[in-house]
């Protein structure tokens, strides 16, 4: 029964649009997935004591790349994508490499791809003749006169885009599940916890961490591409610089990093917060979501590291374990 | 073309000025970091919050700037209290980047709360000091104000480290949190004074910066990054190391945007950061690991 749970749940994601939900709440499926397809990317290595502060850059890589490759070179973003893949393994590469050699952890590895974040959304800016600057990009549209395109990657039907997001998110999960499964994962926890004695048992400390690196920020990049296609708009607001940085990092804090769901139940979470507050009191009342997202995240560190699905597990665990002895005596 | 221009020379003059501020940004940092070993990633809006504060007395209230600009100072120095007493406090025994994270979330409560209760309009103190003239270069008087001030501030607080009973436990707290308490010190009075006197720091920034800048609730974005890179680039918690790192930060951002645009310049010094890191991880000057 509990090995065919999530095969229930996949299921009745899947036939959700079918069963004629409207345009709206479609849209916040497509978004929740989307965000939890990118926060889980960004606990792939977060969880392992890797703070990374910059993933954004690698959100801005994949948003802007496709779509700047679209509107000023005409490349299809099929083209684009595997460039900008390779462009994000490079870059995670670069910066990844001279950290873990030089054993930049704990705050100057947050601090140090912080700037990562930034100088993305400062180039972002700075090209503002090209990239359009703080105003934002869209792509050209293809739609002009049919209704979807292959070619740019373009679907004016939001049920495609569930679909597509909704398989993104499964292999996201299955990502984790790879990592998590694999000897790596071991490794890479107790590279965590001590990273010397690690070294000395003959762990190659910089490969592994360079290994989930890489792959965390090309699952980050796959989601700009995805945001990107989807919104069919970028600003440097939202896809770069230390906002959306903090936002992925809090997601998946407030979610649970540790368990595979955590960070896709943060992402719904905040989400749907947003949503509710945003719909309960209007436009007019600016920065209460925003209020209310900070003091949580502020409650949530000091009373609930774990996270709500983590916190959960561990409650639901307990009460279990506690059971069971009342029934053994 | 003559190498040594008029104009390179305002642009060095101006990255000297813009360095003072930011060594002022660091020294807060620093200074908390060193002593609590917590970086508050939501100083710049606690300088936001003292930049509103100004704003409201001088321009709500008709206060005049000297009686608005010692408020402010108290403010900001009772909410780094604040944010010591009730955030921090609860998390010093839990994870380093737990800390870290945790004041990131103050910076979107504190982003939240100036823009529910101000507005997101941009604000103005409607002081605007004059620029003058020296040797065909135009400075801002602003910005040599903020300097000097911001180097008198510097002195101020290390013959305070220095020189007092009091400046003397901060700094032994700092270099050895387990034994000090049984030379009579109490950690945690020392971690709320210094986190007051951090406060303190941001509230000066908070009175410099409003002469310059327009207020809005993100504003700490625009500067609060930079305040962190100098002081890593400095040595997390090396008060002199910070003090260095500034003037050459500054000088990326003021030369680099004199030769291409102010976004560039602030691209080379993020990109000067990074590789800078991978020269010397700990820093221009050691510091703490």
């Amino acid at each position: 029964m509990t090995r065919a749970l999530p095969w229930i749940g996949i299921a009745l994601l899947a036939v959700a649009p079918l069963a004629g939900i409207g345009n709206y709440p479609l849209h916040l499926m497509i978004m929740c997935l989307l965000w939890a397809f990118v926060y889980t990317g960004w606990a792939l290595m977060g969880r392992l004591g890797m703070t990374s502060l910059g993933h954004g850059a690698f959100l801005a890589i994949g948003a802007y790349g496709v779509v700047m490759a679209w509107n000023l070179y005409s490349v299809s973003p099929w083209l684009s994508l595997p460039l900008l893949l390779a462009a994000t393994a490079l870059v995670a590469f670069l910066i990844g490499y001279p950290c873990f050699r030089l054993r930049i952890v704990g705050h100057y590895f947050a601090l140090v791809t912080l700037a990562l974040g930034e100088v993305a959304r400062m180039i972002i800016i700075a090209l503002r003749d090209q990239t359009g600057g703080s105003l934002g990009a869209t792509p050209n549209t293809a739609l002009a006169d049919t209704s979807w395109s292959i070619a740019a990657l373009q679907f004016s039907s939001k049920v495609t885009w569930f679909y597509i997001i909704l398989g993104f998110w499964l292999f996201g999960l299955w990502m984790w599940t790879k990592v998590d499964r694999s000897m790596a994962r071991l490794a890479l926890e107790a590279i965590s916890q001590e990273e010397d004695a690690c070294a000395s048992v003959g762990i190659n400390v910089t490969r592994l961490k360079l290994g989930v690196t890489i792959v965390s920020a090309m699952m980050t990049c796959l989601g700009g591409v995805l945001y990107a296609q989807y919104q069919l708009y970028v600003n440097p607001e939202t896809v770069s610089g230390i906002g959306v940085s903090l936002q992925m990092v809090f997601g998946a804090i407030a979610g649970g990093m540790f368990v595979r769901l955590g960070p896709t139940i943060g992402a719904v979470f905040t989400l749907l917060l947003a949503e509710m507050l945003r719909l309960a009191l209007g436009h007019d009342v600016h920065g209460l979501d925003v209020t209310l997202y900070g003091l949580m995240l502020v409650l949530f560190i000091i009373f609930m590291p774990k996270g709500i699905l983590g916190a959960a597990l561990a409650a639901w665990n307990t009460r279990r374990a506690k059971s069971a002895t009342a029934a053994a005596a | 073309m003559e190498i040594f221009d008029i104009f390179l020379l305002e642009a060095i003059v101006n990255g000297v000025l813009l360095g003072g501020i930011l060594a002022l940004l660091a020294l807060g940092l620093n200074l908390i970091f060193g002593v609590i070993d917590v970086v508050w990633i939501c100083y710049a809006e606690l300088i936001m919050i003292g930049m509103y504060a100004v704003f409201y007395l001088h321009v709500e209230y008709a206060w005049p700037l000297w009686a608005a600009f010692p408020v402010c100072v108290a403010v900001v120095s009772a909410l780094g209290m604040v944010l010591h007493h009730f955030v921090i406090r609860p998390v010093l025994t839990a994870e380093p980047i737990n800390q870290l994270l945790v004041t990131g979330g103050v910076l979107f409560l504190l982003q939240g709360v100036a823009t529910l209760a101000f507005g997101v309009e941009f604000r103005n103190v409607g002081v605007r000091l004059p620029t003058f003239e020296v040797g065909g270069m135009f400075l801002s008087l602003a910005r040599l104000t903020a300097f000097l001030i911001a180097l008198a501030s510097m002195i101020g607080v290390y013959l305070f480290l220095k020189r007092t009973y009091l400046g003397t436990a901060i700094r032994a707290i700092s270099q050895d949190r387990t034994i000090m308490p049984l030379m009579g010190v109490n950690p945690s009075r020392i971690f709320l004074i210094t986190s007051a006197l951090g406060g303190a720091l941001a509230g000066v920034a908070a009175c410099l910066l409003v002469l310059q800048y327009d207020i809005h609730p993100a504003i700490g974005l625009s500067f609060g990054p930079i305040a962190f890179l100098v002081c890593v680039l400095g040595g997390l918690g090396n008060m002199i190391g910070g003090f260095l790192a500034a003037f050459i930060f500054a000088q990326f951002i003021s030369v680099g945007g004199y030769f291409f645009h102010l976004e560039w310049g602030y691209v080379l010094a993020f990109l000067f950061f990074i590789a800078f890191m991978f020269w010397r991880p700990q820093g221009l000057l050691g510091g703490k690991s």
